[in-house]
Formats: structure tokens, sequence, C-alpha cells
């Protein structure tokens, strides 16, 4: 499995409310959370976004909420991975869940710059800058999560496991 | 090797003798709550599942808190199908508004929660419950789905904090100056996938109120869960509230913790954290200067019971919402409500030119009944002031004690309860 696209790149602490802003949470709808999906910290996001695209941020991407609306808006706006320092844990576990790729990098994080063309290769965590000719090691996932993300999420998984 | 109180509790769930951190483990679940945020879209998800029902109607918490009562036709939407996927799978503890609170003051005040208990709820303030010496954590609506229809969740098992808690707190000292302390001390990823355990002798001096104030905000330090040992009184809590049966743990001395801390709690100060991370605290001396305020908020899962409202009366009382501010209060239960009543708080607060709100999550999350407009500051008791939480995102919140809020609220800018209370 891999994923190709330009990186829009954030700082630290993205937090789920400029993510999605509770004013949009009365909604459910993957299309209409992405139209407004990381709204209150970068405007644009949505016109300037197209499909394979990705989130490159550093540290604690996702704080706060435990709002799944927030993953729900990123993969419905056409995010192919978010690649970040660290992940806050309830959107890490979200993501997984509902089959958005995500990878912790830290080096990968330092040099990407926007608009940079990237390429991850998620059953080898390799991340490919193809921009600037480099390479980095992302964490794969360990292997008790790949078997959640190649039933692509946890409904699948326990539809086909003995969870029940 | 020795286990912190969080791993124990942990390896009972998943019916092992023994866990390590780094484990991946499938837990039992006690408790699974879900919100009208949350809900909605964990029952969409559940019925993509081949189950016919929930695995126990007795163990799911459902509460619309967040925008009720209903704030416009897609929110009432929302709560029609909480409570018709309520009403088909009877659901016991589902809380309609007139009987709702907001639900991390409400589940443990209706007696849900025990010690020792596992409980998973798609709300990031699920961690509330470690005050009572359970593993609450949250989680989003796919894994309540999957925890309404198995009863099971898996987990990390997570590596420790420990922070020692000495001393007996100041007068105006709640359990907010001293989780705002312990987040502007390690950041907010400080205790990123890490349990945050409180010990010490000062947690003694620490009320039940303050203990749900300190484990509610373990998620702004970014904390897997937060948890007190299990004492006196929090027995005689649950002799109050609850008849569920509940087993107590402790860690064990050879228990490994990544890092401690130690804190003095008689050195702290009121303490607020300032736009727009709740790491960025400065203690009430510490600011330079006036800094005008137009709206106070005082209630929330965080400071909404019943001894914030006495404090908040205590600095308030005899005293005018300073003119041109809004102060708006919302105890966080009916129940809290109406003690608030009896109490003469509630009078207090109108005769002080407060409004008073039914039981909402609303105000805090900027979904409505107090939303900012565009270069407006608010002084909350609430857990976030991240960009745009409150409202537009140009507008500002500062978090602090129901006594800072108070005392802001008459000054009309942020002030400690000393300024006006001598």
């Amino acid at each position: 499995m891999k994923a190709e696209g330009r990186a829009f790149t954030y700082g630290n602490n993205v937090d789920t409310d400029v993510i999605i802003p509770a004013r949009y949470l009365n909604s459910t709808d993957p299309r209409e959370l992405a139209s407004h999906c990381m709204e209150d910290i970068d405007k644009e996001f949505i016109q300037k976004v197209k499909k394979g695209d990705m989130i490159v941020a550093k540290k604690n991407f996702g704080c706060g909420s435990s709002r799944e609306h927030a993953p729900i808006a990123i993969k419905a706006a056409g995010i192919s991975c978010v690649i970040a320092e660290t992940f806050a844990r309830i959107f890490y576990r979200n993501s997984i869940n509902i089959g958005l790729p995500i990878m912790e990098c830290p080096e990968a994080v330092k040099e990407i710059e926007d608009y940079d063309e990237i390429e991850v290769d998620f059953d080898s965590g390799i991340i490919y800058n193809k921009t600037k000719g480099t390479q980095y090691e992302g964490q794969a996932f360990p292997p008790f999560m790949q078997k959640i993300i190649k039933a692509e999420g946890l409904v699948n998984y326990i539809n086909q496991t003995s969870l029940l | 090797m020795g286990m912190t109180m969080t791993q124990k509790i942990l390896a009972k769930s998943a019916g092992l003798e023994e866990v390590e951190a780094g484990q991946l483990i499938e837990s039992n679940l006690d408790l699974v709550l879900g919100n009208d945020i949350t809900a909605p879209v964990a029952i969409k998800e559940m019925e993509k599942m081949n189950v016919k029902g929930v695995f126990h109607k007795d163990k799911i918490a459902l509460v619309p808190d967040h925008f009720v009562p209903n704030k416009d036709i897609k929110s009432a939407e929302n709560c029609k199908s909480v409570r018709e996927f309520a009403l088909k799978n009877e659901i016991t503890h589902y809380f309609e508004v007139g009987e709702m609170g907001i639900e991390h003051a409400l589940l443990p005040e209706k007696g849900l929660i025990g010690p020792g208990d596992v409980i998973i709820g798609a709300d990031s303030h699920t961690c509330t419950y470690g005050a009572l010496g359970a593993f609450s954590t949250g989680v989003g609506s796919t894994d309540m789905a999957a925890g309404m229809a198995t009863g099971k969740a898996w987990f990390k098992v997570p590596t420790a904090i420990k922070f020692h808690l000495t001393g007996k707190p100041g007068k105006w000292i709640s359990g907010k100056d001293i989780i705002l302390h312990i987040i502007g001390a390690i950041g907010v990823d400080g205790a990123l996938y890490r349990s945050m355990e409180f010990t010490g002798d000062g947690i003694p001096y620490l009320s039940m109120d303050d203990r749900f104030t300190i484990a509610n905000m373990a998620i702004e330090a970014g904390g897997k869960n937060g948890i007190f040992p299990v004492d006196e009184r929090t027995i005689s809590y649950m002799t109050q509230h609850s008849k569920k049966p509940y087993k107590i743990y402790e860690a064990d001395e050879d228990a490994l913790y990544e890092e401690e801390y130690s804190i003095d709690l008689s050195s702290l100060r009121p303490t607020i954290a300032f736009p727009h991370l709740p790491e960025n605290t400065k203690t009430i001396d510490e600011i330079p200067e006036d800094i005008p305020i137009d709206q106070v908020v005082i209630g929330s899962c965080t400071n909404g019971r019943l001894e914030d409202l006495r404090t908040a009366a205590k600095v308030m009382e005899g005293k005018k919402v300073k003119k041109g501010l809004r102060c708006i209060i919302f105890p966080a239960t009916q129940s809290i409500y109406l003690q608030a009543m009896e109490e003469g708080l509630l009078k207090t607060f109108i005769e002080a030119g407060a409004v008073v709100s039914t039981p909402t999550c609303g105000p805090c999350l900027g979904g409505y009944m107090g939303v900012l407009a565009a270069g407006e500051r608010c002084v909350s008791t609430t857990n976030r002031n991240f960009v745009g939480r409150m409202g537009h995102v140009d507008s500002e919140v500062y978090l602090a004690s129901p006594a800072v809020a108070a005392a802001s609220a008459v000054t009309g800018k942020i002030a400690g309860p000393d300024e006006i209370s001598k």
C-alpha cells in the first residue's frame, strides 16, 4: 500500500478544534465536515488540497477532543496520510479505526516543506521526499494495528474476527 | 515486576495476572459512554457490524449533553437518533433532558462508576472517573461502537508518571489550580500516551470535586488517564452515591514510573492558562497588567459541581457583575442545579447579574449559550482555550478556577478572589 501527494505543513499541537470546529459538529456527513476541514488554522486548505495530498505536522497532532469527525474530515478532504512527530492518542486510535493512514517520523517532519512531493510506503514505513530526493524511515504500525488497517478499519476487523 | 494502579486494573480487566507497559491487551468493559455528538456516529458504525444489539443494556450510558436542549435542527436530528437507539436497545442509562447533566458530572453522581472499573467514553474528558480510582479513557465513535457491540476494547498498557502531591493547599486553591500548574509544568503533550498517577499526603486535603477536576484535565496534558488512590473520601462518596460493588486497587511499591514530580500544594497560587493552550499558565501574581474581559463562564465537566458553585457564590455574594460583562453560570447536573437553588447560590448569582443556564456543554466548545465574537475575551472554568474554541477564531479564552472566574466577573478583568473579598 502506497500513497503519493503534496505536503501541507503545520506546527505543534494542531488541535481538533482547528481541524474541525465544534460549530460544525451538528453534522455527521463526511463531505460537509471536509468542507470545513482545517478552516480555523488554514482558511484556504480546502481549496488548495487535492486527492492524495498529505498533512505534515510537528508534535501532538490532533490533541483535544475525541471527535472522530476530525480524522473523518481529513480523510474526506482527500488526504492520503498524516505524518507527524507525535500524535495525540485518541486521534491516533480514531485514525486507525476509520482507516486514515498516519505515521510518526520526526526526521521527515523536520525536512519536508510545503508542496514537497511525498511518497509513503505503509508496508515498509519508508517516506520518500521526491522534491528533495531524500528518504526517511517512519515507524511502521505494530502487527495488531496493521491488521485493523488492512481490514480498512475496526468495524470490518470486528466483523472478520472472533471479538464478537 | 511491580505494577502501577492503572496497570493492575487493566490486568484484571483482561483476565491477566500481570501486564507490562507496551503490552497490547483486550479488556472487558464495565461501562461504555457516548453523547449527542459522538453517539450518532457510533450508532451508524454499529449498524455496519454483524451484531443483533448491544452487549449489555445496563453497561452503556447515553447522555445527550453537548447541544441540548437542541440548539438547531441538525442537533435535534442527532439527539433523535440517540433517543431512538436507546429505546430500541432498552438502554437503562439513557438520560433525557430533565434528568440529564454533563456526562462526567452525571455518571459518578448516579453511582455508575466504581473504583477498579474500566470505562471508555466517546468524549475526551472521560478520564474524569480516575478520581474514583477507576481506569477511564476517551475514545472515538468507532471504539464506542465496538465497545457497545462487544463489551471489549483493546489497549496498549501505558507507562506512567507519578505526581507526588504534598502539603495543604491555601484558601482559594482548588483542583483547577493544581492541574493547571501541572499542565504548565509538563506541557500539553507532557503525559502523551501515559497514565498520570496521583499520590501523596496532600491528597486527603482534596475534596472529591477537586479530584474530579484534576483527573478531568489529564487529557489536556496528553495523558491516557489520570488516577487517584481510593481513600476514605472516595469510599464515603461511593456510599452516598452508589450501590455498585467495587474493588480497590493499589500500586505496587516497586511499580515503575518513567518520571516523578513532587508538588507542594501549599506553595500554589491561583493559576490561569492564557490563550491558546492550557500549558500557557501564569499565576495571578505574574499577570503584568489589567486584562479586561467580556465574558465569564462558570461550569462544565471540569468545574460545574456544587463546590465550584459554592466558591463562586462566596466570591460574588453581595457584589455585581461588572457592567457590560456577561457572566454565564451552568450547573453540571439537574441535581447540582437543585441543590444550588436550595442553598441560595442561584439567588446570589442572579442578584449579582449573572445568568444561570440549564446543564449543557454548549459554551465550553463554542456550540451555543455563550459564543464569543471577534476580539472578545472570556475567563472560563472550562478545560480548553484553543484557537476558536469558544467562538470566533480571533477570540480568547483564559482558563481559571471558579474563584478567579467569579472575581473576574465582578472586576471586569482577570482578578484573584483576594482582590475583592477582603
